[in-house]
């Protein structure tokens, strides 16, 4: 199967480059929406989601992060129904690499369920947030949280194997902790946690932003399971992964309950980015594409750009 | 002593039937969840069952000013479970694949339940049944946005 699949840095740059094209097709054509055949955008949103699902593999984010931002922007689609999408993308990513993590042992559910229920719980409260506050506030809002998601990609770190010299009392009394087996090195590794007070505080943030924008929260959970609380980084990036299961789960549940989910919107954009992603893997396998993460954080700015200029009614 | 280390290191380091359980779970709905979208995603963009919404009215209705309030006010949407009675309409049978995805994870829930239950762990049985109930209350719509 991966010798039917052009496997070249040509052929991730054209896909790289094919996303702005999409962008800009949907942008122009949003000008004339109604005036437009309703087939179009299912179509152009398949075509755009899958492009997305590809460069997010590759480029190592989650599709929430690309999806609410972009599609958010460039198609004329009402910020409810793009973010209620954007739930449910990032809901089914999660859900699709769900059981491989869990049968690897390699997703923590002494550290996922604690830190779930405290985001899944946020996560409501932010999608109450989403749906009442005025479209402008969530627009602004939406975009300077994109711009600072593009810098934490250029700027944030990571650690394989965080120092922790000693829980704390409080992931001590949970018993927060693990072993975990690097098949890289043959190595096992005993991990615990520190600063869990904090790390639980944060995670009450990410939930209400999560709920909020429809971004999905990979790009904040892992950075703080990893390099604040001290989890080993496979099972931060595991962790991080199942997690959205279950916080994305709550909050699309409240957009669901109030309408917001357009089947047409909806679905389209689920299935381009999962095929996507299967096509990303397969890709992944076989290139290094450092480039293309530097293309989806320049995305990122341009995606984050829009909304805070529609917001401010510079860039209608 | 190295031996019963290494035990002890390949217990730990298993995943346990519970969370192996789950994982199936997750398999299996999130198979069958995203089968039900594309068949009845094509049901309802091939006309073969008519939507409560017509698909040439789309376009005039989810524009950027338009909320979902505004939505459910023009097109006579239903909110909270009120899709399952028009789960014969081509746009909300695409709901049956949406809330299996969205529904799934109760489920997983409920099966970690019992184990924690049975090896006394009282803090993540709580916080289990806890996540729970924050989840049937998202899905039940008891909690809703004011506009």
């Amino acid at each position: 199967m991966l010798e039917f699949i052009p496997v070249s840095a040509v052929a991730v740059t054209q896909v790289a480059s094919a996303a702005p094209e999409a962008m800009t097709t949907a942008a122009t054509a949003a000008g004339a929406s109604s005036a437009t055949a309703w087939w179009v955008w299912p179509l152009l949103l398949f075509v755009t989601t899958f492009i997305l699902g590809i460069l997010a593999v590759l480029a190592g984010v989650g599709g929430g992060v690309l999806f609410t931002p972009i599609v958010g922007g460039f198609f004329p689609f009402g910020l409810d129904f793009v973010r209620s999408a954007g739930l449910l993308v990032a809901l089914s990513g999660a859900l699709a690499a769900g059981p491989g993590l869990l049968k690897r042992n390699l997703a923590s559910l002494r550290l996922a369920l604690p830190v779930a229920l405290i985001a899944s719980t946020a996560s409501i409260f932010g999608a109450l947030m989403g749906l009442a506050l005025p479209k402008d506030i969530v627009r602004i809002c939406l975009g300077l949280t994109v711009i600072c998601i593009a810098f934490l990609f250029i700027f944030a770190k990571s650690s394989e194997f965080p120092k922790v010299p000693k829980a704390d009392a409080l992931a001590a009394a949970m018993r927060i902790n693990g072993i975990y087996h690097e098949a890289s090195t043959g190595k096992t590794v005993d991990w615990t946690v520190h600063r869990s007070p904090l790390g639980f505080l944060l995670f009450v943030i990410i939930g209400i932003m999560a709920g909020m924008f429809g971004l999905g929260a990979g790009w904040a959970n892992v950075p703080v399971l990893n390099l604040l609380m001290g989890a080993p980084l496979k099972v931060s990036v595991a962790t991080s992964k199942f997690l959205l299961s279950i916080t994305d789960t709550s909050a699309a549940w409240i957009y669901l309950n109030a309408g917001a989910c357009i089947p047409m919107i909806t679905v389209p954009s689920i299935l381009g980015i999962m095929l996507g992603s299967f096509l990303g893997v397969r890709l992944l396998a076989k290139t290094k594409p450092k480039a293309v993460r530097y293309i989806v954080i320049i995305m990122l700015f341009f995606a984050g750009i829009r909304p805070l200029l529609q917001g401010l009614h510079i860039w209608e | 002593m190295a031996v019963q280390r290494e035990k002890m290191v390949q217990q730990a380091t298993e995943a346990p039937p519970e969370q192996m359980l789950y994982g199936n779970l997750l398999l299996v709905a999130s198979i069958a969840g995203i089968a039900l979208l594309v068949i009845t995603f094509l049901l309802y963009i091939s006309g073969a069952v008519a939507p409560h919404v017509p698909v040439e009215d789309l376009p005039k209705l989810w524009g950027r000013g338009v909320d979902a309030h505004h939505y459910v006010e023009a097109t006579k949407a239903p909110v909270g479970w009120g899709w399952f009675s028009m789960i014969g309409k081509g746009d909300y049978m695409n709901y049956l694949g949406i809330a299996l995805l969205a529904g799934v994870t109760v489920v997983g829930y409920l099966i970690l339940l019992p184990a924690y239950i049975k090896k006394k762990d009282g803090i993540y049985s709580f916080i289990v049944i806890a996540e729970i109930v924050v989840l049937i209350l998202a899905a039940a719509g008891i909690v809703a946005a004011g506009h």
